[in-house]
Protein backbone atom coordinates (compact mmCIF):
# COMPACT_ATOMS: atom_id res chain seq x y z
CA UNK A 1 0.00 0.00 0.00
CA UNK A 2 1.81 3.06 -0.87
CA UNK A 3 1.48 6.16 1.13
CA UNK A 4 -0.40 8.07 -1.52
CA UNK A 5 -3.64 5.92 -0.67
CA UNK A 6 -3.82 7.26 2.96
CA UNK A 7 -6.18 10.31 3.32
CA UNK A 8 -8.59 11.65 5.77
CA UNK A 9 -12.30 10.91 5.68
CA UNK A 10 -13.03 14.78 4.17
CA UNK A 11 -10.53 14.72 1.78
CA UNK A 12 -12.74 11.28 -0.02
CA UNK A 13 -15.03 11.77 -2.88
CA UNK A 14 -17.81 10.48 -3.54
CA UNK A 15 -18.13 6.32 -4.52
CA UNK A 16 -14.67 5.63 -3.03
CA UNK A 17 -14.18 2.90 -0.45
CA UNK A 18 -11.84 3.69 2.63
CA UNK A 19 -10.25 1.08 5.66
CA UNK A 20 -10.16 3.19 8.59
CA UNK A 21 -7.05 3.20 10.34
CA UNK A 22 -7.56 5.93 12.91
CA UNK A 23 -10.11 7.46 14.83
CA UNK A 24 -7.96 10.87 16.19
CA UNK A 25 -10.82 11.82 18.73
CA UNK A 26 -11.19 11.66 22.40
CA UNK A 27 -14.45 11.02 24.67
CA UNK A 28 -18.16 11.01 23.87
CA UNK A 29 -17.94 12.03 20.62
CA UNK A 30 -14.98 8.45 19.53
CA UNK A 31 -17.56 6.42 21.59
CA UNK A 32 -20.45 7.31 19.50
CA UNK A 33 -18.24 7.26 15.82
CA UNK A 34 -17.08 3.74 17.45
CA UNK A 35 -20.87 2.68 18.22
CA UNK A 36 -21.69 3.44 15.17
CA UNK A 37 -19.31 1.39 13.40
CA UNK A 38 -16.28 3.63 12.45
CA UNK A 39 -13.72 1.55 13.96
CA UNK A 40 -10.59 0.91 12.61
CA UNK A 41 -10.14 -1.92 9.78
CA UNK A 42 -13.66 -1.08 8.77
CA UNK A 43 -14.40 -0.25 5.24
CA UNK A 44 -16.76 3.21 4.87
CA UNK A 45 -18.28 3.91 1.29
CA UNK A 46 -18.28 7.97 0.48
CA UNK A 47 -22.56 7.94 -0.41
CA UNK A 48 -23.26 11.75 -0.93
CA UNK A 49 -21.38 14.95 -0.41
CA UNK A 50 -22.87 18.43 0.47
CA UNK A 51 -22.64 21.38 -1.76
CA UNK A 52 -20.12 22.93 -0.06
CA UNK A 53 -18.35 19.59 1.40
CA UNK A 54 -19.68 19.67 4.55
CA UNK A 55 -21.19 17.39 6.12
CA UNK A 56 -20.20 14.32 4.21
CA UNK A 57 -22.73 11.13 4.80
CA UNK A 58 -20.96 7.79 5.21
CA UNK A 59 -22.17 4.31 4.03
CA UNK A 60 -21.28 2.61 7.15
CA UNK A 61 -22.08 -1.32 8.51
CA UNK A 62 -25.17 -0.85 6.51
CA UNK A 63 -25.98 2.50 7.58
CA UNK A 64 -25.63 6.12 6.24
CA UNK A 65 -24.30 8.48 8.38
CA UNK A 66 -23.22 12.05 7.74
CA UNK A 67 -19.91 13.28 9.53
CA UNK A 68 -19.10 17.05 10.01
CA UNK A 69 -15.62 18.01 8.83
CA UNK A 70 -15.16 18.69 12.41
CA UNK A 71 -15.37 14.86 12.97
CA UNK A 72 -14.49 13.76 9.35
CA UNK A 73 -11.32 15.46 9.36
CA UNK A 74 -10.05 13.54 12.35
CA UNK A 75 -10.74 10.42 11.04
CA UNK A 76 -7.84 8.43 8.93
CA UNK A 77 -7.57 5.37 6.41
CA UNK A 78 -6.91 3.87 3.56
CA UNK A 79 -7.92 4.39 -0.45
CA UNK A 80 -9.19 1.03 -1.44
CA UNK A 81 -9.00 1.05 -5.20
CA UNK A 82 -12.64 -0.83 -5.28
CA UNK A 83 -14.96 -2.51 -3.33
CA UNK A 84 -15.62 -3.10 0.21
CA UNK B 1 -44.89 -22.71 42.92
CA UNK B 2 -45.85 -19.54 40.57
CA UNK B 3 -43.04 -17.06 40.94
CA UNK B 4 -43.04 -13.37 38.92
CA UNK B 5 -39.88 -12.50 36.91
CA UNK B 6 -38.94 -9.45 34.96
CA UNK B 7 -37.29 -9.01 31.85
CA UNK B 8 -35.57 -6.04 30.43
CA UNK B 9 -35.71 -5.48 26.52
CA UNK B 10 -32.96 -4.06 25.57
CA UNK B 11 -31.77 -3.21 21.52
CA UNK B 12 -30.79 -0.96 18.67
CA UNK B 13 -33.09 1.29 17.55
CA UNK B 14 -35.34 -0.37 14.78
CA UNK B 15 -34.57 -3.60 16.05
CA UNK B 16 -38.85 -4.42 16.45
CA UNK B 17 -38.03 -4.42 20.22
CA UNK B 18 -41.31 -2.51 20.23
CA UNK B 19 -42.81 -5.11 17.75
CA UNK B 20 -41.87 -7.92 20.24
CA UNK B 21 -43.32 -6.20 23.33
CA UNK B 22 -46.19 -5.49 21.87
CA UNK B 23 -46.57 -9.09 20.35
CA UNK B 24 -45.16 -11.02 23.85
CA UNK B 25 -47.83 -8.79 26.14
CA UNK B 26 -50.74 -7.99 23.95
CA UNK B 27 -50.11 -4.61 24.40
CA UNK B 28 -50.94 -1.24 21.88
CA UNK B 29 -48.07 0.18 22.53
CA UNK B 30 -47.46 2.54 19.62
CA UNK B 31 -44.94 1.36 17.38
CA UNK B 32 -43.10 3.78 14.84
CA UNK B 33 -40.24 3.64 12.66
CA UNK B 34 -38.04 6.62 13.77
CA UNK B 35 -35.11 6.44 16.11
CA UNK B 36 -35.60 7.56 20.01
CA UNK B 37 -39.25 6.63 20.00
CA UNK B 38 -39.44 5.12 22.87
CA UNK B 39 -38.34 7.48 25.73
CA UNK B 40 -40.35 6.47 28.56
CA UNK B 41 -39.76 2.69 29.55
CA UNK B 42 -43.41 0.59 28.73
CA UNK B 43 -43.76 -2.10 31.00
CA UNK B 44 -46.37 -5.02 30.06
CA UNK B 45 -46.39 -8.78 31.14
CA UNK B 46 -46.84 -12.14 30.11
CA UNK B 47 -47.97 -15.50 31.69
CA UNK B 48 -46.14 -18.89 30.46
CA UNK B 49 -46.21 -21.95 32.57
CA UNK B 50 -47.41 -20.47 35.70
CA UNK B 51 -45.44 -17.57 35.66
CA UNK B 52 -45.73 -14.43 35.36
CA UNK B 53 -43.14 -12.16 33.30
CA UNK B 54 -43.22 -8.31 34.04
CA UNK B 55 -41.31 -7.07 30.48
CA UNK B 56 -39.57 -3.73 30.27
CA UNK B 57 -39.11 -1.97 27.00
CA UNK B 58 -35.92 0.02 27.80
CA UNK B 59 -35.01 2.93 25.40
CA UNK B 60 -33.22 1.86 21.44
CA UNK B 61 -29.63 2.49 21.57
CA UNK B 62 -26.67 1.43 19.81
CA UNK B 63 -24.58 1.77 22.71
CA UNK B 64 -24.55 2.42 26.92
CA UNK B 65 -21.78 4.41 26.85
CA UNK B 66 -22.45 7.92 24.93
CA UNK B 67 -24.24 9.29 28.01
CA UNK B 68 -27.49 10.43 26.47
CA UNK B 69 -29.95 10.00 28.63
CA UNK B 70 -32.05 7.06 26.83
CA UNK B 71 -28.75 5.53 27.00
CA UNK B 72 -28.20 6.50 31.00
CA UNK B 73 -31.36 5.06 31.34
CA UNK B 74 -31.61 1.75 29.69
CA UNK B 75 -28.11 1.19 31.42
CA UNK B 76 -29.26 2.19 35.32
CA UNK B 77 -32.39 -0.08 34.74
CA UNK B 78 -30.36 -3.49 33.42
CA UNK B 79 -27.52 -2.54 36.22
CA UNK B 80 -29.29 -1.33 39.11
CA UNK B 81 -32.76 -2.99 38.84
CA UNK B 82 -31.06 -6.19 37.98
CA UNK B 83 -33.89 -7.69 35.70
CA UNK B 84 -33.78 -11.76 35.82
CA UNK B 85 -33.14 -11.63 32.08
CA UNK B 86 -32.23 -9.03 29.96
CA UNK B 87 -32.97 -9.85 26.15
CA UNK B 88 -31.03 -7.80 24.10
CA UNK B 89 -32.87 -7.80 20.65
CA UNK B 90 -30.58 -7.57 17.62
CA UNK B 91 -31.23 -7.08 13.79
CA UNK B 92 -30.51 -10.15 11.68
CA UNK B 93 -29.78 -8.36 8.80
CA UNK B 94 -27.35 -5.99 10.59
CA UNK B 95 -25.17 -8.25 13.04
CA UNK B 96 -22.12 -6.47 13.65
CA UNK B 97 -23.65 -3.33 14.59
CA UNK B 98 -25.95 -4.53 16.83
CA UNK B 99 -23.38 -6.90 18.24
CA UNK B 100 -21.90 -4.11 20.03
CA UNK B 101 -23.88 -3.73 22.49
CA UNK B 102 -24.83 -7.00 23.29
CA UNK B 103 -21.53 -7.37 24.13
CA UNK B 104 -21.10 -4.58 26.15
CA UNK B 105 -24.92 -5.88 27.68
CA UNK B 106 -22.84 -9.12 28.03
CA UNK B 107 -20.28 -7.42 30.10
CA UNK B 108 -22.67 -6.01 32.52
CA UNK B 109 -24.54 -8.91 33.64
CA UNK B 110 -24.90 -12.74 32.59
CA UNK B 111 -28.41 -13.12 32.92
CA UNK B 112 -28.72 -12.41 29.02
CA UNK B 113 -30.43 -13.74 26.12
CA UNK B 114 -29.68 -12.65 22.59
CA UNK B 115 -32.57 -12.38 20.67
CA UNK B 116 -32.03 -12.15 16.81
CA UNK B 117 -35.39 -10.96 14.78
CA UNK B 118 -35.78 -10.09 11.60
CA UNK B 119 -35.39 -13.29 10.38
CA UNK B 120 -37.86 -12.94 7.76
CA UNK B 121 -36.23 -10.27 6.17
CA UNK B 122 -32.80 -11.66 6.40
CA UNK B 123 -33.81 -14.72 4.72
CA UNK B 124 -35.27 -12.70 1.80
CA UNK B 125 -31.63 -10.94 1.25
CA UNK B 126 -30.26 -14.44 1.50
CA UNK B 127 -28.53 -13.98 5.08
CA UNK B 128 -28.04 -17.28 6.76
CA UNK B 129 -27.69 -17.16 10.61
CA UNK B 130 -25.65 -20.14 13.07
CA UNK B 131 -27.34 -19.34 15.94
CA UNK B 132 -25.31 -22.36 18.18
CA UNK B 133 -21.60 -20.55 16.96
CA UNK B 134 -23.00 -17.66 18.42
CA UNK B 135 -24.39 -18.87 21.27
CA UNK B 136 -20.96 -20.37 22.07
CA UNK B 137 -19.11 -17.64 20.90
CA UNK B 138 -21.04 -15.33 23.58
CA UNK B 139 -21.52 -17.78 26.09
CA UNK B 140 -25.58 -16.92 26.43
CA UNK B 141 -28.50 -18.58 24.85
CA UNK B 142 -29.39 -17.16 21.07
CA UNK B 143 -32.78 -17.44 19.89
CA UNK B 144 -33.87 -16.47 16.28
CA UNK B 145 -36.97 -15.40 15.95
CA UNK B 146 -39.46 -12.88 13.21
CA UNK B 147 -41.81 -10.76 15.70
CA UNK B 148 -43.94 -9.97 13.31
CA UNK B 149 -45.28 -13.17 12.56
CA UNK B 150 -44.57 -14.92 16.27
CA UNK B 151 -42.28 -17.28 14.54
CA UNK B 152 -39.29 -18.89 17.09
CA UNK B 153 -41.81 -17.66 20.06
CA UNK B 154 -41.82 -21.21 21.63
CA UNK B 155 -38.11 -21.67 22.12
CA UNK B 156 -37.66 -18.10 22.90
CA UNK B 157 -40.48 -18.54 26.10
CA UNK B 158 -38.91 -22.01 27.12
CA UNK B 159 -35.34 -20.37 27.03
CA UNK B 160 -36.40 -17.68 29.24
CA UNK B 161 -38.38 -19.96 31.63
CA UNK B 162 -35.33 -22.17 31.81
CA UNK B 163 -32.53 -19.17 32.32
CA UNK B 164 -35.03 -17.90 35.12
CA UNK B 165 -35.23 -21.30 36.62
CA UNK B 166 -31.67 -21.67 36.38
CA UNK B 167 -31.52 -24.91 34.11
CA UNK B 168 -29.14 -22.81 32.05
CA UNK B 169 -26.80 -20.43 33.17
CA UNK B 170 -25.02 -17.77 30.93
CA UNK B 171 -21.23 -17.65 30.92
CA UNK B 172 -20.42 -14.82 28.73
CA UNK B 173 -17.28 -14.67 27.26
CA UNK B 174 -15.87 -11.25 28.43
CA UNK B 175 -13.74 -9.01 25.86
CA UNK B 176 -10.31 -9.57 27.46
CA UNK B 177 -8.15 -6.05 26.62
CA UNK B 178 -4.74 -5.31 26.49
CA UNK B 179 -2.37 -6.57 29.49
CA UNK B 180 -2.22 -2.78 30.78
CA UNK B 181 -5.92 -2.27 31.16
CA UNK B 182 -6.17 -6.24 32.70
CA UNK B 183 -3.54 -5.33 34.99
CA UNK B 184 -5.65 -2.16 36.29
CA UNK B 185 -8.70 -4.17 36.29
CA UNK B 186 -7.07 -6.61 38.45
CA UNK B 187 -6.11 -3.56 40.80
CA UNK B 188 -9.52 -1.93 41.16
CA UNK B 189 -11.83 -4.72 41.13
CA UNK B 190 -11.05 -6.08 44.95
CA UNK B 191 -11.54 -2.64 46.03
CA UNK B 192 -14.76 -2.50 43.54
CA UNK B 193 -16.24 -5.49 45.15
CA UNK B 194 -16.19 -4.25 48.44
CA UNK B 195 -18.34 -1.47 47.91
CA UNK B 196 -20.50 -3.56 45.39
CA UNK B 197 -20.72 -7.05 46.92
CA UNK B 198 -20.92 -9.07 43.96
CA UNK B 199 -24.65 -7.39 43.54
CA UNK B 200 -23.12 -5.60 40.18
CA UNK B 201 -20.25 -7.15 37.92
CA UNK B 202 -17.15 -5.47 39.81
CA UNK B 203 -15.22 -6.36 36.55
CA UNK B 204 -17.36 -4.08 35.14
CA UNK B 205 -17.55 -1.27 37.30
CA UNK B 206 -14.13 -1.32 37.58
CA UNK B 207 -13.93 -0.88 33.37
CA UNK B 208 -16.06 1.91 34.05
CA UNK B 209 -13.86 4.00 36.34
CA UNK B 210 -10.87 3.35 34.21
CA UNK B 211 -12.90 5.11 30.94
CA UNK B 212 -13.49 7.89 33.81
CA UNK B 213 -17.67 7.22 33.56
CA UNK B 214 -18.32 10.14 35.90
CA UNK B 215 -22.09 9.80 35.01
CA UNK B 216 -22.13 6.27 36.62
CA UNK B 217 -19.85 7.02 39.08
CA UNK B 218 -22.57 9.89 40.43
CA UNK B 219 -25.42 7.38 39.70
CA UNK B 220 -23.13 4.91 42.25
CA UNK B 221 -22.95 7.41 44.70
CA UNK B 222 -26.29 8.36 44.86
CA UNK B 223 -27.88 5.00 45.21
CA UNK B 224 -25.24 4.69 47.81
CA UNK B 225 -26.06 7.47 49.70
CA UNK B 226 -29.70 6.73 49.89
CA UNK B 227 -28.82 3.00 51.48
CA UNK B 228 -25.74 2.50 53.44
CA UNK B 229 -23.77 5.66 53.45
CA UNK B 230 -20.68 3.96 55.72
CA UNK B 231 -19.94 1.61 52.93
CA UNK B 232 -19.17 3.44 50.30
CA UNK B 233 -17.34 6.49 51.79
CA UNK B 234 -13.76 4.50 53.26
CA UNK B 235 -13.42 2.79 49.80
CA UNK B 236 -13.60 6.06 47.69
CA UNK B 237 -10.52 7.11 48.20
CA UNK B 238 -8.77 4.23 47.61
CA UNK B 239 -10.60 3.99 44.28
CA UNK B 240 -9.92 7.62 43.31
CA UNK B 241 -5.96 7.31 44.22
CA UNK B 242 -5.90 4.37 41.91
Amino acid sequence: MSQANILRLNQASKGQFIQLTSINLEGVMRRRLLDLGFIPGAVVEVVRKSPLGDPIAFRVSQTTVALRREESSKIGGVLLSHEA
Amino acid sequence: MKREYVIALAGNPNTGKSTLFNALTGLKQHTGNWAGKTVTIAEGTYVHKKNTYRLIDLPGTYSLFSNSTDEEVARNYIVFEQPAVTLVVVDATSLERNLNLALQIIEMTPNVIICINLMDEAEKRGITINENVLTKKLGVPVVKITARSKKGFALLFDTIDRLVSNVIQGTPNVVRYQPEIEEKIAKLEPFVRTVVNDTISARWIALRLLDGDESLLQELMKRWNRGEEEILCPQTEHMVHI
